[in-house]
């Protein structure tokens, strides 16, 4: 299996994205470097709109993560709910 | 700023259908490929253009939504940084030279980017890749301004920022990163998808802008981390563009495979080889050092790059040739072009040093097979000399490689004390190249790359003088008279940084900002 991986800016837009993250994929591992912060996790990395909300208290639309992404790893499919990162082998 | 999430009447899907394939037509006054002539140009077999989707599904009107507040985020950190005199929170005034070969090297190529993908878009007939060709374009464009507007606060207090477009054209480094491009623009739209945004953008991107911004921040730099990683968040859908453009061509036809294959050598050799000057930032320009060049290229190339070429196999994809060699130059390369740019410090826009005791000590603890044995002695000799008020110029000049254009300054895989070269023959002329990675790529268009505007040839020939320098007249300087052609001027721009003005400057005013005088 091999790694796929997000990074995003450090800072309080960030926060609440990256805790619904690791909550939602308990096999990522969260990597905090400066003004960055990395998630990696085997094979298969999924975000989820709902759990960002659910932390956020307001309505939140995926396609807000492009702003305070840095990079990816991985083939990607983002539709209204989820926005996954995957390798296929 | 908290965004606000409009309820949707369409899904993502269904807009996305109707916001790029929706808007594209077929033409009937001109054949289509009379209309984009340059889609089969180049040998690839397209049977269904329908076929490509953009996985992150952006349109238009979503994409001038999120780039605002990308902007807005950015400049109020610009502000901030001018207005607070950030340039002097930096860790130390070497930094600062960094930064120099990122404006002039690095920042004009963001703008050849940004013509090359409006270029790419012109040229390709599906609506699906020429939308993302044109957002593309657009957040290359951006990187560019926003790159000058934010280096443009330390235009304002140190040396070597002030005329970065006129260099790129002329200066002997600088050609590496320009020619690299240039020969990705004179390529078809499909090479230069595979140059660009597949080799530069998916396996080399976060080579240079993860670990570098990164060490922006750690020495103590917020303007600059800003926007690169402004830069970088336009740059995750960079890469799944390269990387949707490789799957198109392969799915689309195996006839498309050994064009590909041929192309992924290619870019990954090119791209490691301009990457040396990233090396070499990371590994002596940063004064707090967040990760060496060696780690960052095994967590980007080898780990990452790998779990990519793991996935390409089920298409027939194998890793690039030249994996092999650069496992060995990892170890090497960014010491070899310190020491090239220390012996050549005459001839650059920015200031060079011999790295501290504590320095070289970090480096040998990173670099433990390599750099005590083949580079601590020599640049431990060269500091001594400096101190004895005997540092060391280089007077002549190197022979470059014909397709890189880097000086021969890398050494055989097989022996580090020896320098590589290769030579190849077409119509009766020797060409020069730095390795066999550069050696193949010539001997595969030997008539592309012997047209190459090589810096030191032209120097030679006499091309980089100003109007009326006459080379024969009595006393002639031929390096002072290429350093006014190039708009450096000597004693201010080029040499050691130790005694420089930027070094006086930067002490005298943060002195003036920590003491009451
Ligand atoms: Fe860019
Ligand atoms: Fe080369």
């Amino acid at each position: 299996m091999s790694t796929v991986f997000i990074a995003f800016q450090a800072n309080e837009e960030s926060r609440p994205i990256v805790e619904a993250v690791l909550a939602d994929n308990p096999h990522a591992v969260l990597h905090e470097s400066p003004a960055m912060v990395k998630i990696d996790a085997e094979g298969k990395l999924v975000i989820k709109r709902e759990s960002i909300e659910e932390r956020l208290g307001r309505d939140f639309d995926l396609q807000e993560l492009q702003i305070n992404l840095i990079t990816i790893s991985g083939h990607l499919d983002e539709d209204d709910d989820e926005f996954t990162l995957a390798w296929k082998n | 700023m908290d965004m606000q999430a409009t309820k949707k009447k369409v899904g993502l899907k269904e807009k996305y259908a109707h916001m790029t394939r929706g808007l594209g037509w077929e033409t009937t006054y001109q054949p289509m490929n009379k209309v984009f002539p340059y889609a089969e140009f180049e040998g690839i077999k397209i049977h269904d253009w329908d076929k490509w989707e953009d996985p992150f599904r952006l349109t238009m009107d979503a994409y001038w939504k999120y780039q605002a507040e990308k902007e807005r985020k950015l400049y109020a950190v610009l502000d901030a940084f001018a207005q607070n005199n950030g340039h002097l929170g930096v860790t130390d005034a070497r930094y600062i030279n960094a930064l120099k070969l990122f404006l002039t090297g690095i920042s004009p190529l963001e703008y050849v980017a940004h013509r090359g993908f409006a270029a790419a878009g012109r040229n390709f007939p599906g609506v699906g890749p020429r939308v993302a060709c044109l957002m593309q374009s657009l957040d290359e464009v951006r990187h560019a301004q926003t790159q000058i507007h934010a280096l443009s606060n330390y235009n304002k207090h140190y040396n070597g920022f002030h005329d970065f477009k006129h260099m790129i054209e002329r200066v002997w480094y600088l050609s590496v990163p320009k020619s690299f491009f240039d020969d990705a623009f004179s390529a078809g739209p499909f090479e230069w998808m595979i140059a660009i945004g597949f080799s530069f953008e998916y396996v080399l991107t976060n080579l240079l802008f993860v670990p570098f911004m990164s060490g922006a921040a750690y020495n103590g730099d917020m303007g600059t981390v800003t926007v690169g990683f402004s830069a970088q968040s336009d740059e995750a859908r960079h890469m799944t563009l390269g990387l949707e453009c490789i799957k198109f061509m392969l799915e689309q036809d195996p006839d498309n495979l050994p064009i590909v294959q041929k192309w992924i050598d290619k870019w990954a050799w090119r791209g490691t080889r301009v990457l040396t000057l990233v090396g070499m930032m990371m590994d002596y320009m940063l004064p707090k050092r967040v990760m060496s060049w060696k780690e960052a290229w095994e967590i980007y190339f080898e780990q990452n790059g790998g779990a990519l070429f793991n996935d390409l196999a089920r298409y027939g994809i194998k890793v690039p040739e030249c994996l092999s060699q650069t496992a060995i130059d990892k170890e090497h390369i960014s010491h070899q072009a310190w020491a090239t740019f220390y012996q050549y410090g005459g001839a650059s826009d920015f200031h060079t040093w011999m790295p501290t005791d504590e320095e070289m000590d970090w480096l040998s603890a990173k670099y433990p097979n390599t750099f005590d044995k083949y580079y601590r002695a020599r640049f431990t000799h060269w500091r001594d000399e400096a101190e004895k008020g005997k540092r060391f110029y280089n007077g002549t000049l190197p022979m470059l490689c014909q397709v890189c254009q880097i000086p021969m300054l890398f050494t055989e895989p097989s022996d580090p004390t020896q320098i590589c070269y290769r030579e190849s023959e077409y119509q009766g002329e020797k060409y020069h190249t730095c390795s066999d990675g550069c050696k193949h790529i010539f001997d595969d268009e030997p008539e592309k790359y012997i047209q190459a505007w090589l810096p030191v040839h032209q120097i030679y020939q006499g091309n980089c003088f100003n109007e009326g320098v006459d080379p024969t007249a009595p006393g002639f300087d031929p390096l002072a008279e290429v350093l006014k052609w190039y708009h450096v001027e000597h004693g201010r721009d080029n040499l050691d940084f130790e005694g420089s003005e930027d070094q006086k400057n930067f002490a005298a005013w943060r002195g003036l900002a920590t003491k009451n005088v």
